[in-house]
């Protein structure tokens, strides 16, 4: 925790530069949102123009309007949607906890369908549960999720009837508390299983490199030679660091998994972020579309938090030293025995 | 060292002289790379797709954009061997003739990406220090953003065409690529031969992109080949979701205009995604071939 102040520059200074970014970007969007209105309006004179620029800041500088910019978002004042009729930032709030609900469902069923997987096809390597490991991960490595969301509604909303095609809930008022969540969760099937099944593709590959790795060493030979049970092994002793490559890959991923979101909330009509980011482009809304981005990086940023969190809990060696594990799991693939083909 | 085993490794190697010699890398690669069933397989569906987008017009002449038949006829039809879509245009053709658009971005944005990231990571692993420090930051800031969504923003703001398409995927993924080069650069400007080389009096940037970049190559080429797929993924979701270039046809544009009568037609959006899917299928083998191929003591995994 001693290193809590500098990471928290470095954060707000990485949002910073986010919301720089999203004052470029309309900036340099062609079309002159004055003549825009004036255009609506059906024209107007010269003074009119004049003084709506001046009215909306537009005649100052650039570092002024970008000063200007910065004092309204911080004030929370992300622009009005004309579409949706309210204040991006409500907007935006109403919409973030079904983007969350999606994302973290999907991220524990592909960690655990992962990691499942991984240990299992560890245990043997050469069994049918490892070819069929193979053959998920390359199904999810090439299928484009929004045609899997839309092959999984295809048949499980028509052939086999027994999930809702779209939405959160039901249109009629299914009464109480614990039938509003049983029938979110009936909602919820098809959007998660969707999303997640890219990434179970990507940790069910990683957990079983990791056990593989992880089964060889000397530690689990001892545990083993103590008399305990396969399970213990397995479970108690070598997940513990089996699991350190998959925390990696979901904090590096987090980012993925939102852009995910976008288009599996948009094939199945999901009330948040992603779908709140395709119907704004539809409108042409900037502001609401730049304010998403702006939020999901947050977003990314208080996965990295908690995923930093979840490493000291799993190797308590671990102080601090994310970014050299970070920067050497991703890379084991290509770099493990650099180019002995060459020789 | 006794005289009968002197002798005999004496006389025994020479008619075998011709078989220890070593076999040229490439040689070995093409070995390694045919033994690989799934990679072979890959190889030839690639092909296979490659010729479909490039030949089949002239094998099968039908205007993707014209209207052949009632809208929704189901596969099997008189006109559409594969069916109509919402408005009766040939899916067929449009599976034909939507693979350029989606293969040309692919490729072309997986250059841009690769070229970038080489650079800031050859620069990052090569000079270390603050300009590492700097880059990092720089790689950092573009991966808290999320790659779809910063590329829906760019494509929004600056229009939907092909180049505007291609830059964007261009742009977001870069890091990955980047953080690669950086680790190779790391590891091996502390090797021997590059000491050698630096004190021979060579200078940055021979070092960088003659010494230094070759022997970084193999993981690089392979990060290539996987990008390739992820770009045409990326340009499929960007056209799905009504992003793409409205007047070039292209795979996710046919998925996308025809979701909304998916239970009324399946093969509208079924069959363009099988051929996104095959065709990232086929570079996924490839490329998981070629890294096979390239590091023969992973391959027993």
């Amino acid at each position: 925790m001693r290193k809590l102040a500098p990471r928290l520059i470095s954060a707000i200074g990485l949002l910073l530069a986010v919301l720089v970014l999203n004052f470029l970007l309309i900036h340099a969007a062609p079309g002159d949102p004055v003549q825009v209105i004036v255009g609506d309006m059906g024209g107007a004179s010269p003074q009119l123009i004049a003084q709506m620029k001046a009215q909306y800041g537009l005649d100052k500088p650039l570092p002024v309007q970008l000063g200007l910019y910065l004092w309204q978002v911080l004030h929370g004042n992300f622009g009005y949607s004309v579409y949706f009729n309210m204040p991006v930032l409500d907007l935006i709030l109403q919409r973030l906890p079904a983007t969350i609900v999606l994302v973290l469902s999907s991220l524990i069923l592909a960690v655990v369908i992962g990691t499942l997987l991984g240990i299992f096809s560890a245990r043997r390597p050469r069994g049918i549960l490892s070819h069929l490991v193979t053959l998920v991960s390359l199904f999810g490595f090439s299928a484009p999720v929004f045609w899997t969301g839309i092959m999984l509604t295809i048949l499980f909303a028509s052939v086999i009837p027994i999930f809702p095609v779209s939405g959160m809930f039901s249109v009629r008022d299914t009464g109480g508390f614990f039938a509003q969540t049983l029938d979110l969760l009936r909602h919820l099937v098809l959007p998660s299983v969707t999303l997640a099944s890219i990434y179970i593709a990507t940790y069910s590959r990683l957990a079983r490199a990791a056990m593989l790795d992880v089964l060889g060493a000397d530690y689990i030979r001892t545990a083993r030679a103590k008399g305990l049970s396969e399970r213990r092994v397995v479970f108690g002793h070598a997940l513990r660091n089996g699991l350190i490559p998959i925390v990696t890959m979901v904090g590096l991923q987090f980012g993925q998994l939102l852009a995910g979101a976008v288009l599996v909330e948009t094939v199945f009509n999901w009330p948040g972020l992603g779908r709140l980011a395709f119907d704004s482009i539809l409108r042409r809304d900037y502001s609401t579309l730049l304010a998403i981005l702006f939020f999901s990086a947050i977003l990314v940023m208080v996965a990295n938090a908690l995923t930093d969190l979840a490493y000291r809990w799993i190797d308590p060696r671990i102080g601090g030293g994310r970014t050299r594990k970070a920067t050497k799991t991703p890379a084991a693939p290509g770099s493990k025995s650099p180019g002995p083909a060459k020789g | 060292m006794t005289d009968a085993t002197n002798t005999a490794p004496l006389t025994a190697p020479v008619p075998e002289a011709p078989a220890a010699r070593p076999t040229r890398p490439a040689v070995e690669f093409a070995r390694s790379f045919a033994a690989n069933r799934p990679a072979l397989f890959g190889l030839v569906l690639l092909i296979a797709i490659l010729c479909m987008t490039f030949l089949g017009p002239l094998i099968y002449p039908v205007n993707p954009y014209d209207i052949v038949d009632m809208p929704f006829a189901p596969p099997g039809g008189e006109y559409a061997p594969l069916g109509t879509d919402y408005v009766g245009r040939d899916i067929l053709s449009g599976i034909i003739n939507g693979g350029r658009a989606t293969l040309a971005v692919g490729a072309a944005a997986a250059v841009i990406s690769v070229v970038l990231g080489i650079l800031m990571g050859a620069l990052a692993g090569f000079y270390e220090g603050p300009i590492d420090a700097a880059l990092m930051k720089v790689t950092e800031f573009f991966q808290i953003l999320p790659t779809l969504l910063l590329a829906m923003v760019v494509v929004t703001v600056f229009g939907s065409n092909l180049y505007t398409i291609t830059a964007a995927i261009g742009i977001v993924s870069w890091p990955q690529v980047a953080r690669l080069a950086r680790a190779e650069f790391l590891r091996i400007r502390k090797l021997d031969y590059v000491e050698a080389a630096r004190t021979a009096g060579a200078r940055n940037r021979y070092l960088i992109f003659r010494v230094i970049l070759p022997g970084a190559l193999p993981p690089l080429v392979v990060a290539a080949g996987l990008s390739v797929g992820s770009s045409i993924l990326f340009e499929a979701g960007l056209s799905f979701l009504g992003l793409g270039d409205p007047n070039t046809m292209s795979w996710g544009l046919i998925v996308g205009q025809n979701r909304n009568y998916l239970l009324d037609a399946w093969w509208t959006v079924t069959l363009p995604g099988v051929a996104i899917f095959l065709t990232v299928l086929a570079i996924s083998l490839v490329g998981d071939g070629i890294n096979d191929a390239l590091n023969p003591r992973l391959r027993r995994r």
